[in-house]
């Protein structure tokens, strides 16, 4: 099955959110639902964070941890935790 | 024929609030314990020829697909649902001018439900601060309902929002839309942002500078432990003028009465029944302003959601989320909003775990009784410049409550709350001024609960412990507080209390506290007043100085921490039940609450009369 998964997949040729340089722009390629629970899942859906959608890391972590991510989409700021961004892969633009 | 009804409906950080206080201005109905856009607010809005309506605003909401309990009373309320809340009329949309495409997908799905349906584009100040120039006519045909550009903190097309809502019609069935899917939603919206958008320049650039300061991963910590620092320091300094002036009223009030009033028992209720009750307690208002005055300024520049975001990771150690420190922050505050703010996390065990550690965060009812012990017992001196002592001594009263509150979480998570790790998903709203209108209506609705709780259950409450004090009057040479039916239920809450070095008058004053954490002060105040009986000296004395010639320093110290996990206060407790639904819940924090506070209490005691101090 693993071969299907679309984050899997996208990894192989790209790579997913939590390794994006910070403020580099990166087009959301697929978002493997399956890894998040139905009401985060909602949440980043109602957010805009879906396939499709252009995002960048505009910060990253406290005192030099990795967690959270404040993500820009739109005119948005999104914080999101590090679990939900390996779920999601992405494609440098 | 009944007002006409309307209601507020929009994302989050939309504005509503504040556009809701600058359509109703003061007029406001509030239930009794207010939290941050998350308990009904109602409010009359007027209408120049037209009869007023009735409006309220309701939670800020991502969709009608609710993923929190505070998204399914807005579904509820707007789909007719909820019991005893009729569907409002109007329904009136907000949305962030500045965040077009995101706010339309929610403007979709209401728009789509049919009803009478008013647009309110609202601050376009900020929108063009940020480069972006809206073409409302554009909207308008798109959505085929009126837009009205608004700018709430300006007053600036209120009047027509106000019009367009009294003649908001029934809409014609052709503008009744067929589900939607979100993605389909999503796809229109930008086609609607697009072409509703005449200009777009540079991104928001102040909002980027201000989160590269803010957020940034050494600094903003700092900035926001520096923040907190200087609240607490605030609410101990900047308060003592006023309350000095207010102790000083009152002060001038009892001899009038003393001067005025014949002695005899009805003059001793008022003097030292209900003057120094009362009046012992509404002394705390300046620092309870001051406290709620920086709450409401962080919420209202957004900087509260930074400060979420920040402490996420340390939270996250504890199996809670930056999410649960809104909840916990206001708790600083008092535990009931705080409560009722913990509607906004979706995952359920943390959001018990939330509710849970809650009473730890220290409330403002704790602060008269921590003003006074440290006003008595600790020195009032300078460690470094303007740093002193006694504000230091309260910053460690308020760290070992939320010490407390991390390891009683960490505790939880793993034993009774068990599950999931939570996730943190948040938006950052956009940095504002706060506007002073905002924020004095928000102080005055503190105030006025506070006060209104002065007046009537702490009022009822030293009338009641008065009365107990001073009957049976005690004969010949015994003494009164010995004698009363007060002083001999204490002496059998004495035996259990006096091992953590608590003395009868403690005792005395743990039972009203029930009632409101600040009654203990004001109860002490009666006792002291009572027991001093016509000795003019003692009577003069300020409660501090009696306090510390009654009481040995271990004591007092032992008094503070118990007051750090002070498990009386009826209302928390009422509101947990509410909030749970239930009787387990709340049974469980009051039972951790009072072992914790007498095993902590023991221990300071303890250790402090091993030190000698």
């Amino acid at each position: 099955m693993t071969c299907n998964n679309p984050v899997v997949v996208a990894a192989a040729i790209g790579m997913t959110l939590d390794l994006l340089p910070l403020g580099k722009r990166a087009r959301i390629t697929a978002v493997d639902w399956s890894r998040l629970v139905a009401e985060e899942a909602l949440r980043l859906q109602a957010l805009g964070i879906d396939a499709g959608a252009i995002v960048s890391i505009s910060h990253r972590g406290v005192f030099a941890g990795r967690d959270p991510i404040a993500l820009s989409i739109g005119r948005m700021t999104v914080a999101l935790r590090r679990v939900h961004a390996q779920a999601i892969a992405v494609q440098a633009l | 024929m009944t007002p006409r009804t309307a209601a507020l409906v929009g994302n989050p950080n939309a504005g509503k609030s504040a556009l809701f206080n600058a359509l109703t201005g003061a007029r406001q109905k509030i239930a009794n314990y207010p939290g941050v856009t998350v308990e009904r607010k109602a409010g009359r809005l007027a209408v120049p020829g037209c009869q007023p309506i009735e409006l309220t605003d309701l939670p800020g909401s991502y969709g009608l697909n609710a993923t929190s309990p505070d998204e399914e009373v807005t579904r509820k309320v707007i789909m007719g649902e909820f019991a005893g809340e009729p569907a409002p009329q109007v329904l009136v949309v907000v949305l962030d001018a500045s965040n077009l495409e995101q706010h339309l997908v929610f403007a979709q799905e209401v728009i789509a439900l049919g009803r009478p349906t008013v647009v309110a584009l609202n601050m376009v100040d900020l929108a063009e601060r940020d480069g972006l120039v809206i073409e409302p006519a554009a909207l308008e045909q798109a959505l085929g309902v009126p837009v009205i550009a608004t700018v709430a903190v300006r007053r600036r097309g209120l009047a027509e929002l106000a019009a367009a809502i009294a003649a908001a019609e029934e809409r014609s069935p052709e503008h009744h839309r067929p589900h939607t899917t979100l993605t389909e939603r999503r796809v229109t919206a930008h086609a609607i942002a697009e072409a509703a958008i005449i200009s777009e320049t540079s991104r928001h650039r102040l909002h980027a500078k201000l989160d590269r300061l803010f957020l940034h991963p050494w600094a903003g910590p700092l900035i926001l432990f520096a923040l907190l620092f200087v609240v607490f320091q605030a609410v101990f300094t900047w308060a003592t003028p006023f309350a000095d002036a207010l102790e000083l009223g009152i002060g001038w009030l009892i001899d009038r009465v003393r001067s005025l009033m014949p002695a005899g028992l009805v003059r001793d209720l008022i003097t030292d029944g209900i003057l120094s009750g009362v009046g012992s307690v509404v002394v705390f208002l300046p620092q309870i302003v001051i406290l709620f005055f920086f709450i409401l300024s962080m919420e209202a520049s957004g900087y509260m959601a930074r400060a979420a975001f920040l402490m996420d990771r340390l939270m996250a150690r504890v199996g809670l989320s930056g999410r649960s420190f809104i909840p916990l922050l206001s708790s600083f505050a008092c535990a009931i909003p705080g409560i009722m703010a913990t509607r906004s996390i979706t995952d359920p065990k943390d959001r018990l775990t939330t509710i849970l550690i809650a009473p730890l965060m220290t409330c403002s009812a704790r602060l008269p009784v921590y003003a006074v012990i440290i006003a008595a017992f600790i020195p009032n001196r300078s460690v470094i410049g303007p740093v002193g002592l006694q504000g230091l001594v309260l910053l460690g009263l308020y760290v070992f409550g939320i010490v407390a509150a991390m390891i009683v979480a960490l505790v939880l998570r793993r034993s009774v709350t068990k599950g999931v790790a939570s996730g943190f998903i948040m938006e950052l709203p956009k940095y504002q001024l706060p506007r002073l209108g905002d924020l004095l209506i928000g102080l005055w609705q503190r105030a006025w609960i506070f006060l209104r709780r002065a007046g009537t259950i702490i009022f009822m409450v030293t009338v009641v412990l008065w009365i107990l004090l001073n009957f049976p009057r005690a004969a010949e040479g015994q003494d009164q507080v010995d004698a009363s039916i007060a002083g001999r239920m204490a002496n059998g809450l004495a035996v259990v209390v006096e091992p953590i070095g608590f003395n009868r008058d403690i005792a005395l004053s743990l039972i009203p506290a029930m009632a409101a954490r600040e009654v203990a002060v004001s109860s002490l105040a009666t006792s002291y007043a009572v027991g001093a009986g016509d000795d003019e000296d003692a009577q003069a004395r300020q409660l501090g100085d009696r306090l510390k010639a009654d009481w040995s320093l271990p004591t007092a110290l032992a008094f503070l921490v118990w007051f750090v996990f002070a498990p009386q206060c009826m209302s928390t407790i009422a509101v947990t039940r509410r909030e749970t639904n239930g009787w387990k819940w709340p049974s469980f924090m009051l039972a951790y609450l009072f072992a914790l506070a007498y095993i902590f209490a023991g221990i300071t005691y303890w250790s402090a009369v091993a030190l000698g101090l």
